[in-house]
């Protein structure tokens, strides 16, 4: 039997508060995260990503006791990320019990973060979090990027930073191919064209990302349904997929989810 | 009272071990960072967290010690990187192995399947005697992350494997030595009865 394919319920954390935001705006208080993680845990979750979207230095140390009381409580891998900039960072929520750290803008400004976590914690810890775009801004004699030639445009695969809101103009290609290579152990990979639409995971970009690096890809961003789970299973070679506000509120149980992944032929951990 | 070290190599995450071995039924769980301390446990975990040189070093002093606890029965649990330090080299790093298990360790193909590791597979029970795996059923999803793989010499030691590109030894038993290339801390319900059974050994041996 293979390795099973992996559902991941993501919890955006504010101030010590699982929110839902829509599009970060109409923020939604959806519970606590202990309670959340111990819920998701005991109905199948195979893992766990906390996003720490608070601002303020405040919320970073709430966030800090969070990480340890959600280690004590659940005995599934769980991931952190969001607002890691250094070292000290990562090392603190290491400490603290995460199993992994996520880094995205930081691994765009300092490269060298990658290799140097690896080097300290192994590279099984780092998760790099790559944020993607199609830009449409191609120009002819562009050797600078991969350019993908879609049904009315071209277009090549951007790496976005904070959040989503900054192109980079760096190649999400090269740039999967090169955090592969600085000591990622893992990408998660979020589609900003897709998130939030509820339309179903850019089966496109993964396939892109997957055929490019030989480390596990976790895709995210517009899941609406378990229908959409098993699209990006079976048409992708993806390892693992992250849905946020499909668990919140009961709408959707991990269990069910899994069972009918299950149903439709996916391997699931049951 | 079950008395349990975790040996500290000094990089990384033991909270989740310290945490699984309390919940599943030791009383005390202590955190130490030389083996002159091991007399007043009753047994002895390596954790799997961490690079194969560095944690080599913390341990190489320490080396005739953790033979000696080996050679009197003491139950020792490896994790993962725990389990790899105990043969006799790896390919992550240049230092030997501490050399209590003959045998190497070797990067998975990487041209066969993506690396690391990642994710839960499952056990196939190869040594239905074994008592670190005592009431764990045939095919049990169980967590690994790993780049490295053993290959032990004497292959009756291994009491599990699993499927991934080839058959990978994955627990390994000899009398009250374990290893597992899994994460039990990690390996929800399962994982929970693999702590409970070694805790149980350490009990017996009190």
């Amino acid at each position: 039997m293979p390795l099973s394919k992996r559902i991941i319920p993501c919890l955006d954390v504010d101030n010590g508060r699982v929110v839902k935001g829509i599009k970060f705006v109409g923020v939604k208080d959806a519970g606590d995260p202990v309670e959340l993680a111990k819920k998701y845990s005991d109905q199948g979750a195979d893992e766990l990503v906390f996003l720490d979207i608070t601002a303020s230095k405040e919320g970073r140390e709430i966030m800090k006791s969070i990480v340890r009381k959600v280690a004590s409580v659940i005995d599934i891998p769980f991931t952190v990320g969001g607002g890691i900039k250094t070292l000290t960072d990562a090392r603190e929520i290491l400490l603290n019990g995460a199993d992994k750290v996520s880094i995205n803008t930081a691994t765009v400004k300092t490269p060298k973060l990658v290799t140097d976590l690896m080097n300290i914690f192994g590279r099984q810890c780092v998760v790099v979090a790559i944020d993607v775009k199609r830009n449409y801004e191609v120009d002819k004699n562009d050797k600078e990027h991969t350019i993908i030639h879609g049904p009315d445009r071209e277009f090549y695969f951007e790496v976005m930073i904070y959040g989503g809101s900054k192109g980079t103009g760096i190649d999400a290609i090269q740039w999967a191919k090169k955090v592969e290579e600085l000591g990622a152990g893992e990408i998660l990979l979020t589609s900003i064209d897709a998130d939030g639409t509820k339309n179903g995971y850019d089966i496109e970009l993964t396939n892109t990302i997957c055929n490019s690096v030989r480390i596990p890809v976790i895709a995210s961003g517009g899941c609406g349904s378990s229908d959409h789970m098993v699209e990006a299973f079976k048409k992708t070679d993806v390892d693992a997929v992250l849905a946020a506000s499909i668990f919140h509120y009961d709408m959707l149980t991990l269990d069910r989810v899994k069972k009918y992944l299950a149903e439709k032929g996916i391997q699931t951990r049951i | 009272m079950t008395k349990i070290a975790i040996f500290d190599f000094g990089a990384g995450n033991i909270f989740n071990l310290h945490q699984s071995l309390l919940s599943n039924g030791a009383q005390k769980v202590d955190i130490i960072r030389s083996l002159n301390e091991l007399k007043d446990y009753d047994g002895l975990v390596l954790p799997g967290v961490g690079n194969f040189d560095a944690a080599i070093s913390s341990m190489q002093k320490d080396s005739a010690l953790l033979n000696a606890a080996v050679d009197k029965g003491m139950p020792i649990l490896g994790i993962c990187l725990g389990l790899e330090m105990l043969f006799d080299k790896s390919e992550e790093g240049v230092l030997e192995g501490l050399k209590v298990l003959d045998g190497d360790v070797l990067m998975l193909p990487k041209m066969k399947v993506k690396v690391p590791h990642i994710g839960w597979n499952n056990l196939r029970i190869v040594n239905t005697e074994s008592n670190l795996l005592k009431g764990i059923p045939q095919d049990s999803w169980v967590y690994f992350v790993h780049s490295y793989h053993i290959e032990p010499r004497d292959e009756k030691l291994i009491a599990a494997v699993t499927d991934y590109g080839s058959k990978l030894p994955v627990v390994i038993e000899r009398s009250n030595l374990f290893g597992t290339q899994f994460h039990p801390e990690k390996s929800g319900k399962v994982g929970a009865q693999i702590m409970k059974n070694f805790i149980n050994i350490c009990e017996k041996n009190e």
